[in-house]
């Protein structure tokens, strides 16, 4: 079929009409939603079972925590899990078997982490072409996918640790595998104000993670 | 008001007493989605559950019941929980219940009799000093809290399994259940009661245990949260219904193994 026949059809002149590429296709939409989903109701139903024997000085507000008492909270945390570990497993997996993690987060170079972040802090960082990652958003992401196997393994660690011990003691033991819990939402929570703040600073990324582009 | 308290390495007396208060049934604990709003995306996508709070309770309950199945094929009855040395033993070991300390019942030994009945041979009531003569066997493990904290305690009484084998329990049963002094009761699964470390505790720390502990009888499972451990046990009934339990019917996990 040459082009002269194909423009002859308006269907085809659609088609032929340039379009934006894709930037996240679909599968890596449905699971970025889903996730968030997952990840807010784990945090939400996880500050309130913080609540009944906090590590720190501090307590979460009822108002912010999920399930109304510790037997809500857990029902609902451990309903959740299964969202978040099946949703991460199609994620983790696609990732990898698309090539996509290779080709958009890596490699992650040092000097061009500091050179995107200084430039970044300056505003003076290009958001031009939302298919391609910046130094400092490679490190982010592979760091949050990171904290998201350490959150699941530690999480693991806490609801068996006599039929998994051996995983509670690489996490140094069952009181100390609750500290590396709590750190590892403590790092997700940092990576989601920074993420939600820079999607409002650049609104079409998040246009690009609904649409497609 | 709250009483002076000796401190418990690792554990803030305070906080165990308001911790007692977290565990007790908010008012409106059926509504577990009520306070939640502010989660917006949620609240966005489980719009009809916020209206009907019990919908979601049942939603999430049967994602529990769910979860007892997954929990009963994780158990592996071979592997036992981690055992530590007398040094590690939490001292003093803390209080815990639905009620204070010094609501705790106070049982006279010697009019104490654990009855036994159900899918079992010889229904012949208990007395404590038949219960002291049984061979004794000891451990010292880690008792963990639904809500998160955990102590380390030394325990001496009768395997359950062999108790459950004297009395001529019938273990193709699938629930053992334990009905307690102060109202208190709890169903665990068989292929749980015959686990080896699963004891019918009658000591703490090598010394008749004291009231605050569960005298006379305690059941100690290593394997489950810390309240699927009865204290001040009065009966136990071999069954192939689930009687469920205090808390478990108040919507914490029926297995809740570890």
């Amino acid at each position: 079929m040459t082009v002269e026949a194909a423009t002859d059809l308006p269907i085809a002149a659609a088609r032929a009409t340039p379009k934006a590429p894709i930037i996240h296709p679909a599968w890596v939409r449905v699971t970025h939603w889903i996730n968030a989903l997952a990840m807010l109701m784990m945090i939400g139903s996880g500050w309130q079972i913080y609540d009944a024997s906090p590590l720190f000085g501090f307590t979460f507000p009822m108002q912010i925590a999920l399930g109304n008492w510790l037997a809500g909270a857990l029902l609902w945390h451990f309903a959740a899990m299964w969202l978040l570990v099946i949703n991460g497993i199609i994620y983790i997996s696609l990732g990898i078997l698309t090539g996509r993690f290779r080709r958009k987060l890596f490699p992650i170079r040092p000097r061009e982490v500091v050179r995107d972040m200084v430039a970044a802090l300056g505003g003076k960082l290009s958001h031009d072409d939302l298919s391609v990652y910046n130094a400092v958003q490679k490190l982010l992401y592979a760091g949050v996918i990171l904290s998201g196997f350490v959150i699941v393994l530690s999480g693991l660690s806490i609801w068996k640790p006599v039929q998994f011990w051996w995983l509670t003691d690489f996490f140094g033991g069952y009181n100390t595998a609750r500290y590396v819990h709590f750190a590892a939402m403590t790092a997700i929570v940092t990576f989601l104000a920074v993420h939600v703040l820079l999607t409002l600073i650049v609104p079409k990324s998040l246009r690009a993670m609904i649409f497609g582009r | 008001m709250a009483r002076p308290r000796k401190a418990v390495p690792g554990v803030d007396p305070n906080l165990l007493i308001r911790d007692a208060a977290n565990l007790l049934p908010a008012q409106s604990r059926r509504l577990f989605m009520r306070g939640i709003v502010s989660v917006g995306a949620l609240a966005a996508l489980t719009g009809c559950d916020i209206i009907d709070g019990d919908t979601s309770e049942k939603a999430l309950r049967v994602v529990s019941n769910f979860n007892d199945w997954v929990q009963a094929r994780l158990f592996n009855p071979h592997t036992l929980a981690p055992t530590y040395s007398e040094s590690d033993v939490t001292r003093p070991f803390p209080f815990n219940g639905f009620y204070s300390e010094d609501e705790a019942p106070v049982i006279d030994g010697d009019k104490y009799r654990l009855e036994v009945g159900g899918l079992i041979d010889n229904k012949k009531p208990w007395t404590l000093p038949d219960l002291y003569k049984l061979p004794e066997v000891s451990q010292i493990t880690r008792l963990v809290c639904v809500e998160g904290w955990s102590v380390i305690g030394s325990w001496q009484g009768v395997r359950l399994s062999d108790f459950l084998q004297i009395v001529g329990a019938d273990t193709r049963a699938k629930y053992v259940w334990f009905q307690c002094a102060e109202g208190y009761s709890n169903t665990i699964d068989m292929p749980t009661a015959l686990h080896p470390q699963t004891q019918l505790t009658l000591k703490f720390d090598h010394k008749v245990l004291p009231t605050i502990y569960g005298f006379p009888v305690r059941i100690r499972i290593p394997t489950k949260l810390g309240f699927k451990n009865p204290k001040y046990v009065t009966a136990m009934w071999v069954q192939n219904n689930d009687a469920g339990g205090y808390w478990e019917n108040q919507g914490y996990n029926w297995f809740s193994g570890l």
